[in-house]
């Protein structure tokens, strides 16, 4: 018999409307933001940013800069002359541009000053001496002008990746359907604009070591590129994740205010702050990648899908960022949510002159996300068949492999659909609303943490510790960081359930690199999962040291002590008990000081290919949507008076916050479909070589207002995950995904015609309508797809094809898989 | 953060008073009411005045009285102009355009004169210092160029008040005190259709108040074109006044457009061919295309500069149907997200 | 001296204030070209009080000025002399939450909650207005606090409720 107390089948904790752990301190505007926190003797800084879009520096004169009153230090290139980066593959950025600018906005210098006014002041006494370069506006002309190339690495010319991977024989999959669909889809750039501006202070602390404390959602990467430019060891600097303002992908990449603040406050001894002005988190960017697609997909006379090839084209900025897995990205995800035999995907990212764009909520993949859920809204209409029952003929199955050899564990997906389908009356409605009203349908799917980490080791995703003590508290430690999602309340709900305790007992000490165990940051929805199972861990180990010793007392085994509403008691005889306090105290006594750690790494993903680590998760979430439009016929305007979305979540721990993460995600959806827009501009060419951002300001960059969002009902479906604490799967990401497709058909319902590009807007169905009354295609959307030099593909066997996983060289495995398929 | 340039603070009790301090300090003086236009302008370094002059702490630019007409206190904030019963009652386009004026909290601070002498607006010029360097600056602001248009000689910057057009609709008149003593315009004469010199109030004077005509018989209203439910500046402004006789005719009427010019301006024909006939579909029609066909927006705005142009008529059209009489809110709440109730 | 340093160096002094803050009077020294958001964060210490754009463009800084809801970052602090300022740091009542933050915190209505002090001091305006608000005009009073995490609607729930406990309170 096991000496371990039994898991929990019955929940005190989990699963219960809950005021969140940092709810009091955020309704008392008493959380303290990196921009809210205040040193004695702190210095400001401000950053010199390049007016040209792509140039050399020639020089740099300061003098006049460093002898304004009030400055104390001037910083350039030169200060910072080993490069970093988020990804090993792309080192590619310096704190302060070394030689070369690559885009309006890169930083080139920094003023740091007694104050911000006087730090702005000698900005503009700084002399900077530039030869102008041709600059690339967009990935077509990337392509088109290999020379003057942005950086020196890369594929090649300005490809800074270039993929391709084939899942079984495509073009015989696609000869052999009974139609096949080539569509083409553009999704216009957007940002994250979260609501706090990137700030960070840096200091020495007493013991000599630099401190920064700053609006990071990775303070593990970003410790490790400290180390790595500042070239001090690790151990000497400490980085604290403040609570983030937003973050939404936004705030993952190491930024350069934070290198360049750690070096002023390691040169001067004093305090150093940075914040940002919101132009220049505009520049700071890394988010969505305007891509280009291209989807040929083959389907049967049923509408099932029997192959599909995707090409992608995206438009990477000046920088890699996350650019290698966001390229992975536009193609990895897409058959997981149906079932499809066969899949190529080619992927490519070009370097422009324009903000490094990264990884942004959904991360790559809601862009060809929209595509394949338009795209099967058009093979629907075209077969005459219900989009939602199509969909639902499909799914994938839980407990599959994909063509691509991603492991499918839960799957709520079909259970999405048809609560969708059933609460917002899609039957009664769908091509029967009256003209200009409409419904559309889409779903999605999201990881639930990234299988691999960003620089490759074998050590774990997620460490938590935890303390405890004969006061009763219970002090949990994790370098999670706290960006709104509720990383912190997940963690205060799993080890008080654990332990059978109130939430209100546990303290968070999160996201400080000195002092909580390592978790690699709050991206791809890998927190509840990763240091979920690591807090259980934790706590299991703890419960075992407490059930150990408190047996005896209680009369009864280890195995049946129960932890319990801050009780501990005998699981066949409930009137033996103590209080958890009393239980502790009895503990430190026999065993010494309390403490258990916990650790978590993702299992190993089946597929072997080289690039098979990206898209693997322990668990993927599901989601469905159905959004309903009034559209003016004459206007093209739109209203959005509703949406439904159901969530498949595995478990929600925190209703309260669950819902709330599919609501903003659903807003943040809509968002972009309707309006968002990083978009860029030149001047006429004969006049100026200008290429800048068209919007950088919280006015002009379009986001929904309390008066332009639409009611929404949420449906969470609760199918556990085992690989999952408690069963719990994201939704961070997930309920965004299905929002942007899911408006553009019920545009096509509502008045007939296709925007094929996001955004949606007004003008663009005003335009398709024009179209659609001359008798035109009623369609707005791209209608080129460049040539592209795609690589020849990495060629893997599905695992319905006798494939091993890896990859296969040559015609044979071709022949093999087109046997294989006539067999079927 | 952002921060304003030094200046020095001026807080005059009188009119007169700040009327003298204009006179002394010249052109590097500016007044400041609500704040909500110069502030930023003066955070993107697009004014620097040297001294700054605040209306606040002047009562009498807060009045309202009563006599033929009603005459409304340049310094009224426009939440006060939107609530305002008589204005409610009488004026019910001029409430409408100041309750569609950006936000709640910039209807508190800004105020009626503030938002009729609204600085012009332009995607080339509102932007950060930084920002503006980058295109080697405007022919608005420190360079030589339009780049909206780059063979004009004229700046383009457009006007982006929603009151203007609505107080020329109404025939408002406004009230302008100096050194040299008060003089009133038509509420139109105010404005010149240039970007950059786009008032004809001198640097030296103060708009005081904001004088309405006798109401009876007449009804306004105003709609606005814009992305989102709030914030946004107008794309288009359509104010429409008419004196209906008791079976509905027209007997006189006043279509004014916003934000399609770098000034607010009358259309009379669209105005004059209403009158005598009643507000059935044809006349409406082609009122529509005779204001629309005035509506020339530039590529200096949010949204797709052809389709702007293209809805104008359909824009006319609401508010014509409104002044009829149609119930309008299921349309309001559609283009406005709000029903102006 | 020639003048025009002499000019500069004139305004380039503190000016000295005072005005009353969460109903204390306040007495702060502060350089003339600050906002009012500026001393109260940086000059009084009140960081509660947040920024995310410093033109008006947010929200984020709204703070109410002798009752009404008012933008921080263009209010001119000289132009507040004597004026009644309430923060978010003046809105509970000793160490009991306002109803508003109560509402916040259990409803889902902070997520980061960076906007949050912005969108409960014009809450808190609203509910003093017009105690039983409509969901509608419950967004039109919200329509100038932009929030990235929440799509608001678990705001507006937390805005009804708090609504629901002041009446009860009356």
């Amino acid at each position: 018999m096991s000496k371990r107390p039994p898991e929990k089948t019955r929940f005190d904790v989990v699963g219960k409307p809950r005021r969140r752990v940092d709810g009091r301190a955020k309704a008392l505007g008493q959380l303290r933001f990196a921009d809210d926190l205040v040193e004695p003797r702190m210095l400001h800084t401000r950053l010199l940013r390049s007016p040209l879009p792509h140039a050399i520096i020639e020089s740099i004169d300061v003098s006049r800069a460093e002898k304004h009153p009030g400055v104390h230090l001037v910083l350039t290139g030169k200060d910072f002359p080993i490069p970093y980066g988020i990804m090993p593959v792309s080192l590619d950025e310096n704190a302060l541009a070394l030689e070369r600018v690559r885009f309006v906005g890169d930083p080139v210098a920094a003023v740091v000053a007694k104050d911000e006014q006087t730090a702005s002041e000698a900005l503009d006494l700084i002399e900077v001496k530039y030869r102008p370069l041709p600059t690339v506006g967009s990935p077509e002309e990337g392509l088109a002008n290999p020379e003057p190339r942005i950086h020196d690495y890369g594929e090649q010319g300005n490809i800074h990746r270039n993929q391709s991977y084939e899942f079984g024989d495509v073009e015989a999959g696609l000869a052999a359907a009974d139609h096949v669909f080539e569509d083409l889809f553009f999704y216009e750039g957007n940002t994250h604009l979260p609501m706090e501006e990137q700030a960070s202070l840096a200091m020495i602390e007493g013991d000599g070591k630099l401190r920064i404390s700053t609006s990071t959602q990775n303070p593990h990467y970003l410790h490790r590129q400290l180390a790595r430019v500042l070239q001090m060891p690790a151990s000497r600097i400490r980085v604290i994740a403040t609570p983030n303002g937003g973050g939404f992908g936004g705030k993952c990449d190491p930024g350069n205010h934070e290198f360049v603040v750690s070096k002023a406050a390691l040169l001067l001894g004093r305090p150093v702050k940075i914040c940002l002005s919101r132009e220049e988190v505009f520049y700071q960017h890394r988010g969505r990648h305007p891509v280009l697609m291209k989807f040929r997909t083959g389907v049967d006379r049923k509408g099932k899908l029997v192959a599909m090839h995707l090409q992608t084209l995206l438009d990477g900025g000046a920088y890699g960022s996350h650019g290698p897995a966001s390229t992975f990205y536009t193609g990895v995800l897409t058959p997981v949510t149906y079932e499809l035999p066969r899949f190529r995907f080619d992927a490519c990212r070009v370097f422009t002159n324009k903000p490094a764009c990264g990884p942004k909520r959904g991360h790559g993949t809601p862009q060809p996300r929209f595509g394949q859920e338009v795209q099967l809204d058009k093979i629907a209409e075209k077969l005459n068949l219900d989009p939602a029952e199509l969909r639902l003929g499909m799914v994938t199955k839980p407990d599959s492999l994909t063509a691509s050899w991603l492991r499918i564990g839960s799957n709520g997906l079909a259970e999405c659909i048809r609560k969708v389908v059933e609460i917002s009356g899609w039957k009664d409605k769908h091509r029967k609303l009256p003209p200009g009203r409409g419904v559309g349908i889409a779903c999605s799917t999201y990881m639930c943490g990234a299988g691999v980490s960003i620089y490759w080791n074998r050590m774990p995703h997620s460490g938590v510790q935890i303390l405890l003590d004969r006061s009763g508290q219970v002090a949990v430690y994790c370098g999670a960081t706290e960006l709104g999602q509720g990383s912190d309340d997940v963690l205060a709900a799993l080890v008080s359930e654990a332990l059978g305790i109130d939430p209100a007992e546990v303290r968070c000490i999160t996201g400080d690199t000195g002092i909580t165990p390592i978790d690699l940051g709050s991206y791809s929805s890998r927190v509840t999962i990763m240091m979920g199972n690591a807090a259980l861990q934790a706590a299991g180990r703890l419960r075992e040291q407490l059930a150990s010793v408190v047996a005896e007392s209680l009369g009864t085994l280890p195995a049946e002590v129960v932890f319990s509403q801050g009780q501990v008691f005998a699981a066949r005889d409930p009137g033996k008990t103590m209080r958890f306090v009393e239980a502790v105290a009895l503990a430190e006594e026999k065993l010494g000081t309390l403490a258990a750690t916990g650790s978590y790494a993702p299992p190993k993903a089946p597929g072997k290919y080289k690039g098979a680590g990206v898209g693997p998760s322990p668990a993927y979430s599901f989601s469905a949507c159905v959004v309903e439009t009034e559209v003016d016929p004459v206007t093209g305007w739109i209203t959005v008076p509703k949406i439904w979305i159901a969530h498949d979540i595995g478990r929600a721990i925190n209703p309260v916050l669950a819902r709330g993460q599919v609501i903003g995600g659903v807003y943040m959806g809509l968002s972009e479909a309707m309006m968002e827009e990083q978009a860029f501009r030149r001047l006429p060419e004969k006049l100026s070589a200008a290429l800048v951002h068209r919007n950088p300001s919280m006015l002009e960059y379009k986001s929904l207002t309390a008066l332009d969002m639409p009611e929404v009902e949420v449906a969470l479906i609760e199918d556990p995950d085992p690989n999952c604490p408690y069963g719990a799967k994201e939704v961070g990401q997930g309920p965004l995904l299905p929002v942007m497709p899911a408006l553009a058909n019920a545009v096509f319902d509502a008045v007939g015609v296709r925007v094929d590009e996001i955004p949606v807007t007004p003008y663009k169905v005003r335009r398709a309508l024009e179209a659609k009354a001359k008798g035109e295609d009623p369609r707005v959307g791209p209608t080129e797809f460049p040539k592209v030099p795609y690589p020849e593909p990495i060629f893997v066997l599905p695992p319905w094809e006798e494939g091993d996983g890896d990859a296969e060289k040559g015609d044979a495995a071709r022949a093999r898989s087109e046997k294989r398929r006539a067999a079927a | 953060m952002m921060r304003l340039p030094w200046f020095e603070y001026r807080a005059p009790a009188s009119v007169a008073e700040a009327a003298r301090i204009l006179a002394d300090a010249g052109p590097t003086a500016m007044l400041v009411a609500g704040g909500t236009d110069l502030l930023p302008n003066m955070k993107r370094r697009h004014q620097s005045p040297s001294t700054l002059v605040s209306l606040r702490g002047i009562e009498a630019l807060k009045a309202v009285s009563n006599g033929s007409g009603l005459s409304l206190g340049a310094g009224l904030t426009l939440t006060q102009v939107a609530s305002n019963a008589a204005v409610r009652e009488k004026y019910a386009g001029l409430a409408q355009a100041a309750g569609l004026v950006a936000t709640p909290h910039l209807r508190n601070m800004g105020t009626l004169g503030g938002n009729a002498c609204l600085d012009t607006r332009c995607n080339y010029y509102n932007q950060n210092y930084e920002w503006r360097k980058a295109i080697d600056f405007c022919l608005k602001k420190d360079g030589g160029t339009c780049w909206v248009a780059t063979a004009s000689k004229r700046c383009v910057a457009v006007s982006a008040t929603d009151t203007a057009p609505m107080l020329i609709a109404l025939d408002a008149r406004a009230r302008l005190a100096s050194v040299g003593g008060e003089r009133e315009v038509a509420f139109g004469d105010l404005y010149r259709n240039d970007g950059i010199d786009y008032l004809t109030r001198r640097p030296d004077e103060v708009l005081t108040a904001i004088v309405l005509p006798e109401a009876a018989g007449w009804r306004s209203t105003y709609w606005k074109l814009r992305r989102r439910g709030s914030f946004d500046f107008p794309l288009l402004g359509v104010a429409a006044a008419a004196k209906f006789a008791a079976d509905g005719t027209v007997e006189a009427a006043r279509i004014a457009l916003g934000a399609v010019a770098s000034r607010p301006f009358l259309v009379p024909k669209a105005g004059e061919l209403l009158v005598g006939r009643k507000l059935d579909e044809d006349a409406i029609v082609e009122c529509a295309a005779a204001a629309a066909s005035r509506a020339k927006p530039m590529d200096n705005a949010d949204m797709d500069l052809y389709w702007r142009k293209d809805v104008a008529g359909a824009f006319v059209g609401y508010a014509l149907r409104e002044l009829r009489g149609d119930d309008m809110r299921a349309e309001r709440m559609k283009v406005a997200r709000q029903t102006l109730a | 001296m020639n003048s025009v340093t002499e000019r500069v160096v004139a305004v380039r002094q503190n000016v000295h204030l005072r005005l009353s803050v969460n109903g204390e009077p306040v007495e702060v020294s502060f350089a003339p070209y600050k906002t009012l958001l500026e001393v109260l964060r940086e000059d009084l210490g009140l960081t509660g009080t947040k920024h995310g754009c410093e033109l008006g463009e947010c929200g984020a800084c709204a703070v109410r000025l002798d009752g009404e809801a008012v933008l921080a970052c263009l209010v001119l602090a000289q132009d507040c002399e004597g004026r009644e300022i309430q923060t978010i740091e003046g809105l509970a009542r000793g160490n009991a939450l306002h109803p508003l933050q109560a509402a916040f915190a259990d409803c889902g209505g902070s997520q980061c909650g960076y906007c949050s002090p912005g969108m409960q001091m014009t809450a808190a305006a609203l509910l003093e207005r017009n105690p039983d608000p409509t969901r509608q005009e419950i967004r039109e009073a919200l329509a100038g606090n932009l929030c990235r995490c929440t799509g608001y609607e678990q705001i507006f729930e937390a805005v009804e409720r708090a609504a629901g406990e002041l009446r009860a309170a009356k």
